[in-house]
């Protein structure tokens, strides 16, 4: 027998490994979001000293210097994408919806997700632990292009350590990719059909496909990366640092991109499944074009690896490349437009619950449209050239992977936390929680798409330095207001979640009424191995609102498994 | 690959419970495999994106520098390792029929080959370390003075450095099934996932090498 505490470490129990990614995004999420706010306050009140930070930069009492203030920007970044929303989308909610809601006891390899939590939290160990070397974290950018990333211009231990990290991160998204692939693929229940999956089942799905195919190559860059950092090779340093020729560093930010633009739809495909299924499960009506959207998502997917040398129209681009990634960057935005309409028509007409989960996925739409609508402008080379590097671009994709990807995490979170942990959270509070984010999102963002747009460059420490942005101090100035109340207003999330945990009321069996598996066939929280017996499937996820049924029945939903003697519901 | 609660079926092989059959439950392997495979491709991609940038870059470089490497012991090194494919290839048969012995010999052959491969490796990487075509800023050979040339001998060691690795790896996986056909000697025709894998990630040890066997030594 293993130890108790053993046993509670390394699990295999997918549930068990969804809750450590979520404590673990969850810690993330808070480390990065302060980062966060100490960027907006450099920006409101450059150089001036942050209250109550003395302790930790006592040299200049508190105010964020220069290379202070690099670091944060970096490790906001890679906290954020890498620590933060990726194992929240895939580590918790991937983990602990997946297997459930396809029928299944667990992952096809439940070994290989618990190695996978662990790579994740080797990397995690490793950021943490870069804040205690000399010359503190990394500081070259999250994309750490070369030559800034190179010993010659970033020597600090941090630096080699965040590179490691990525590494570690790297293993653990490829691990729960191939899970979720294999799982997908040969562990549905009897019935499951591809037609029959929940839409949320498809965004990962696609998700993990992309995770295989381009987290391997962003390991590739980081290698050679951390070759030239350890071992003294110049694959990624040219000129007068290198010696005898030397390498080029445009290669690596082709190499960072291929894995980097399909990596933004990976933080975004579980969400487009979440709205999909919860659109339809909080309007009472089926999908509209279920298969239209679940293709919608996998053309995104597969011409998500054509798009990516958008990020580098202006380091040196072939014209000819640029047209024509422009053009494929700007077709993708069409399987989107698809679903995003599917979304509307199935709210059209619907008999709509402003519940939770559904207010986080409408304000999941409304931020993505808008993240969407932005982005077309970076696209198109001949608006990019003066908008790139501007804080244009950070508006635009903190609408998409920051505020979309996050209300979709709250949306997950508030429609399965009762499955989770068998117990139900506050509903006035959450959607107090999600109604005040989703509008702060717009304010801190909107704020800076207004700032781009001015001419405002990102990542300067005093942007008022130049005489053209000065007027730009009041904008940004309620730009952070609004991050900071954005903060404050997690605490709502914080206080429910703690609530509940101690002394929440236990969760009805199918709070939302709707039909999938995990709601109708297990318990909550689910047994160890899922199901007393193996489901058989008879029907898709969104049967809502049928009469038959109604008839029969007596309420608007039926479960995916449940037998009833109807005539034809597909 | 298999859970805690398992229950035995006939041939040795085990069912977990979250698969619907061991046909079901082999066929995931596989695909998992597949996956894996894929993905160790990709990896070396990396450095095969830069061997075009820098060929493109430093062609002279290049020509010259490859020219230098011996390429003798590179076409042997690359009939051994094709040859221990092929015993690879027959360890799985043998393992189908349930030939437990003849699994455990060809997988001997197998590493003695991958053994082979690596002496040979050594004695390449041994003469180049003595005469100074070495990555980056540790070049010292005076035949080769074109820029460039340190690149090409970076992008040679860190490619054949990874593909030895990769052998390592591959003869540590076979030795464990090796033993296990000698010693348990329960593979048969219900149970030989195990020696598939394992050959199918030896194969992919070949594969690799057979592409970089003429982008580094003939071209």
């Amino acid at each position: 027998m293993r130890a108790s505490w053993v046993r509670a470490l390394w699990t295999t129990d997918h549930k068990q490994v969804a809750r450590q990614y979520l404590w673990g995004g969850l810690g993330f999420l808070l480390l990065g979001g302060l980062l966060a706010l100490l960027i907006r306050w450099q920006w409101a009140w450059p150089g001036q000293p942050v209250p109550g930070l003395a302790w930790a930069l006592p040299e200049s009492r508190g105010a964020l210097t220069p290379p202070t203030y690099t670091v944060l920007f970096t490790l906001h970044g890679l906290v954020m994408i890498f620590f933060a929303v990726t194992p929240l989308l895939f580590g918790a909610l991937g983990h602990f919806v997946l297997p459930l809601a396809i029928g299944a006891r667990g992952f096809a390899f439940p070994r290989l997700s618990a190695a996978g939590f662990w790579a994740y939290a080797v990397g995690g160990a490793l950021v943490l632990a870069s804040f205690a070397v000399r010359l503190g974290p990394a500081s070259a950018g999250w994309t750490s292009y070369p030559p800034l990333a190179t010993p010659a211009f970033t020597p600090g231990v941090g630096q080699t350590l965040m590179t490691v990290a990525i590494l570690c991160v790297g293993v653990s998204a490829f691990s729960y990719g191939l899970n979720f692939v294999v799982t997908v693929v040969r562990c549905r229940a009897p019935g499951m059909t591809w037609g029959r999956m929940p839409l949320v089942v498809w965004g990962l799905f696609y998700g993990a496909v992309l995770n295989v195919l381009f987290v391997p190559v962003l390991a590739a860059a980081t290698l050679l990366l951390l070759l030239d950092r350890v071992a003294g090779t110049q694959f990624f340093i040219a000129g007068a640092a290198a010696v005898g020729g030397g390498g080029d560093p445009i290669v690596y930010q082709h190499l960072f991109w291929l894995f980097g633009h399909p990596e933004v739809y990976i933080l975004i495909l579980p969400a487009w499944g979440m709205v999909g299924d919860f659109v339809a499960y909080f309007s009472r009506k089926p999908a509209h074009g279920y298969r239209l959207t679940a293709g919608a998502m996998g053309a995104v997917t597969a011409m998500s690896g054509l798009v990516y040398a958008h990020h580098l129209f202006t380091s040196g681009l072939s014209p000819v490349l640029g047209r024509a990634f422009m053009v494929l960057t700007l077709l993708i935005s069409l399987p989107a437009e698809v679903m995003f309409l599917n979304w509307l028509m199935t709210l059209w007409r619907g008999s709509v619950r402003l519940t939770s989960p559904m207010l986080a996925a409408l304000a999941t739409m409304v931020v993505f449209g808008l993240g969407g609508i932005t982005g077309l402008a970076l696209g198109a080379v001949a608006t990019d050239v003066p908008l790139h590097g501007t804080m244009w671009v950070v508006g635009h994709f903190h609408l998409t992977m920051g505020a979309a990807s996050f209300l979709a995490v709250f949306a997950g979170l508030y429609f399965w936390f009762p499955k989770m942990y068998g117990r139900a959270l506050h509903e006035g509070l959450a959607k107090a929680h999600v109604l005040a984010s989703a509008v702060l999102f717009v304010g801190v963002f909107g704020g800076q798409l207004a700032a781009g747009y001015a001419g405002q460059l990102r990542r300067l420490y005093d942007p008022y330095q130049y005489t053209y942005l000065k007027h730009l101090l009041p904008l940004n100035q309620w730009t952070t207001g609004c991050a900071f109340l954005l903060g404050a207003a997690q605490l709502l999330f914080v206080g429910n979640l703690v609530w509940t945990l101690w002394r929440g009321r236990a969760a009805e069996p199918n709070p939302w009424s709707v039909g999938t598996l995990e709601w109708t066939c297990a318990t909550s929280p689910p047994a160890p191995d899922n199901y007393a017996t193996e489901p058989v499937v008879l029907r898709g996820p969104h049967v809502l609102s049928q009469p038959d049924v109604q008839q029969q029945l007596g309420r608007d939903w039926i479960g995916q498994a449940e037998a009833a003697v109807l005539g034809g519901t597909e | 690959m298999q859970s805690s609660h398992s229950a035995s079926a006939p041939g040795g092989a085990k069912l977990a419970a979250h698969f619907a059959s061991l046909d079901v439950q082999k066929h995931a392997a596989r695909l998992g495999m597949w996956l894996f495979l894929a993905t160790e491709i990709l990896l070396f991609a990396g450095l095969f994106a830069c061997y075009a940038a820098y060929r493109f870059l430093f062609p002279e470089a290049w020509a010259a520098s490859s020219r230098s490497l011996d390429l003798l012991m590179g076409s042997i090194n690359t009939i051994v390792l094709i040859t221990s494919s092929f015993t690879a290839a027959m360890a799985v048969h043998y393992a189908k029929e349930g030939k437990n012995k003849l699994v455990g010999h060809m997988f001997f052959l197998t590493l003695l080959m991958a053994g082979a491969f690596l002496v040979i490796k050594y004695f390449e990487y041994k003469h180049k370390f003595h005469i100074g075509t070495l990555p980056g800023r540790y070049y010292f050979y005076d035949g080769i003075q074109v820029p460039g040339a340190p690149m090409f001998f970076t992008v040679y060691f860190a490619s054949t450095a990874l593909h030895a690795f990769h052998v390592i790896i591959g003869m540590t996986v076979l030795a464990i099934i090796m033993v296990r056909a000698y010693r348990k000697g329960d593979f048969g025709p219900n149970n030989y996932t195990a020696v598939e894998l394992g050959s199918m990630y030896w194969h992919l040890v070949d594969l690799v090498w057979i592409f970089l066997f003429p982008m580094l030594y003939l071209v």
